[in-house]
């Protein structure tokens, strides 16, 4: 399409000397060429890097989940949806969610992502889910352009974080959303289990921050604590 | 992100964060055209009528590539995208506008450069944005764009009068009175997520 | 850049000189500054967006060269920025397969090289134009500017901004980091007193000249 659209375009030469004139089968042809050119570089790059770059992930996810199921040491991703858990493959779209395995092959927990808009644009975090106490065990930030020194502390603040150590996330009796919603409260006021100690400086973010985990609890929660068994079965 | 809501993608990407002075895309025409008020509001206008533009036609591509499972070709794509549809702008303007186009003709040519354009493209699909979710965010964009721009040309305007130390004119005095505009900026950042 | 002959340049130490200093890119011409602020928040930052310039100035100002008989001038610029747009495409995935992390980083900013006018303006300007090996000659050294100009904005901000220079930390536990310089306003601020240093150099050297001349002419 930039064919006929190109010859427009002669911005900064004097009218004073005309082109000399090109057969458009010239032009066409060094496009057409240039174009194969660069698609065979592209795939023949594409080619060689893809098991490189679906290996980096792998190692980068794993080391994630690792970190927010501290104790896990083999990881499986399934797809959650709202009819339930399945695994990869079998042609359902939906959330990735990680199944963290001990090394006696028991399941560790489930590591579930988590998304809200914070002080300057959506922060993405993981957390890591222990059906067996019902708590979250542990948080980490994905991706975040928060202020550093301020509302990067939401992944680096000791105290913070202890707060993810054992979080109180169980289920009401129908199983359907958490018994009492994950909540932020001032700095040194928190009372029980499931309250977040939030960081005084950084409000905007730990409101994002338990606000995230709120929503994806509420939402993954039911159907991971309905579902344990297809996760307890450590895959071949 | 597919729930997020419009008010805040449009706030988002005009105010919390402008593609000028948040993100720095679109530096050089940043500084190149706002010497005046008048080219500042005409660029700015081309500007959101590009990225209106190209941000569909992006959408389109992407929804092809994806169709295709040619997605390692989108980059190439977007940008020969991006150019052809600078050029019909650049047609269109000359076509019904004469005194516009006087007034635009050499900066058109260089949207094409801009990063502004193509970084529009580049961070809806990222964002996974639907197509009225990109409309939004390509008119936030431009409209940031402009109010950055037309900022920027105030400033100057009144900039040009003062006598200043002959050491500090031109770029290296624009330069610094964008980080002060960007410093004033980040106090909107965090209004996105109280009302988003 | 516009004023450079047509002529068949010879290729000489200012080939790759100029684009250091004299030329240089990001200091003299004021252009490609979108990454130049961007992503110089750290030194690592810096220097892996200024190596994938580099990389992406030397192939395609290459190829633009050995190809520049035989492209029209009615598509050049189509051609470059297809040429332009396919290194990219391969810097993309080579970052990803060095680092994802390094690849978050610099975001959407690797992909965002194809409108670097750097690229565009010498591929217009010199590649299409002159010989491979002062074509090869000069692209190193407009690329070697262009890192130097990201490496001087990037040590600044990471030292004011974090403390630290390459991710160690130079001071004691009492240095209060200056954030600002790491955030978006500290891009401006640095390249700005960068230009007005360069500006006073200038100026200086300038005002020596027409003494010294002043001197010499009252000497006859």
């Amino acid at each position: 399409m930039s064919v006929d659209v190109e010859t427009h375009s002669q911005p900064q030469r004097e009218p004073s000397t005309p082109l000399p004139v090109t057969p458009s089968w010239a032009m066409l042809r060094t496009l057409a060429g240039i174009a194969t050119l660069s698609g065979l570089l592209v795939v023949m790059v594409y080619q060689f890097t893809q098991p490189i770059i679906a290996e980096n992930e792998r190692v980068l996810t794993e080391r994630a989940v690792f970190e927010v199921l501290p104790g896990a040491s083999s990881n499986v991703i399934f797809i959650l949806d709202e009819h339930g858990i399945s695994q990869v493959g079998e042609g359902r779209s939906g959330v990735r969610i990680f199944a963290g395995y001990r090394p006696d092959g028991s399941l560790r927990g489930i590591a579930f992502p988590a998304a809200a808009r914070g002080y300057q644009d959506v922060i993405q975090f993981l957390f890591g889910y222990d059906p067996a106490c019902a708590c979250i065990i542990g948080s980490k930030v994905l991706r975040s352009t928060e202020t550093p020194g301020l509302g990067d502390k939401i992944d680096n603040d000791p105290r913070f974080l202890a707060n993810f150590d054992a979080l109180d996330a169980r289920l009401d009796p129908d199983g359907r959303a958490l018994l009492n919603p994950i909540t932020l409260v001032a700095q040194g006021t928190k009372t029980d289990p499931w309250q977040i100690d939030g960081i005084s400086g950084s409000t905007i973010s730990a409101q994002a921050m338990a606000r995230a985990l709120n929503e994806a609890a509420q939402r993954f929660l039911p159907i991971i604590q309905r579902e344990q068994a297809t996760l307890t079965q450590p895959t071949p | 992100m597919q729930t997020e809501a419009l008010h805040s993608i449009f706030l988002n990407a005009a105010i919390v964060n402008n593609f000028v002075l948040a993100l720095f895309l679109g530096i050089c025409p940043f500084l190149g055209v706002s010497a005046k008020k008048e080219t500042a509001w005409n660029m700015g206008l081309a500007v959101i009528f590009v990225m209106l533009v190209s941000s569909m036609s992006a959408y389109a591509i992407n929804w092809l590539l994806t169709e295709l499972d040619l997605l390692f070709l989108r980059l190439i794509c977007y940008i020969a995208i991006i150019a052809s549809a600078v050029q019909l702008v650049e047609m269109f303007v000359k076509r019904f506008s004469p005194s516009l186009f006087r007034s635009l003709g050499i900066f058109l040519p260089l949207i094409t450069t801009n990063c502004a354009i193509l970084g529009l493209a580049l961070f809806q699909t990222a964002k996974e944005y639907n197509f009225i979710q990109s409309l939004v965010y390509a008119t936030g964009a431009g409209v940031g764009f402009l109010l950055a721009l037309m900022l920027m040309a105030g400033l100057r305007e009144k900039l040009a009068l003062a006598r200043v130390p002959s050491v500090s004119q031109g770029a290296a005095l624009s330069l610094m009175l964008a980080g002060l505009l960007s410093l004033a900026f980040m106090g909107f950042a965090g209004i996105g997520g109280s009302i988003g | 850049m516009s004023n450079l002959p047509n002529r068949i340049e010879s290729l000489s130490p200012d080939t790759f000189i100029r684009g250091l200093w004299r030329e240089n890119p990001v200091f003299v011409m004021l252009l490609g500054m979108c990454p130049v602020l961007a992503v110089t928040n750290t030194t690592i930052n810096a220097i892996a967006m200024g190596l994938a310039t580099t990389f992406v100035l030397v192939c395609s100002s290459i190829l633009i060269s050995l190809l520049r008989d035989w492209i029209p001038k009615q598509v050049r610029i189509a051609s470059f920025i297809v040429i332009i747009a396919t290194f990219v495409t391969i810097v993309d995935y080579g970052i990803q397969a060095i680092s994802l992390e390094l690849y978050a980083a610099l975001g959407a900013f690797i992909q965002l090289i194809v409108a670097n006018c750097v690229i565009l303006g010498r591929a217009e300007a010199f590649a299409s134009k002159q010989r491979l090996h002062t074509t090869l000659v000069d692209s190193l050294g407009m690329g070697a500017g262009f890192t130097l100009a990201l490496l001087s904005l990037g040590t600044v901000r990471e030292i004011l901004g974090s403390g630290t220079l390459l991710g160690i930390p130079l001071f004691g536990d009492n240095f209060q980091p200056w954030v600002v310089m790491i955030l978006p306003p500290g891009g401006f601020f640095v390249l700005g007193a960068w230009l007005l240093l360069f500006n006073w150099i200038r100026l200086r050297k300038e005002q020596q000249s027409i003494e010294r001349s002043g001197v010499a002419a009252n000497a006859n």
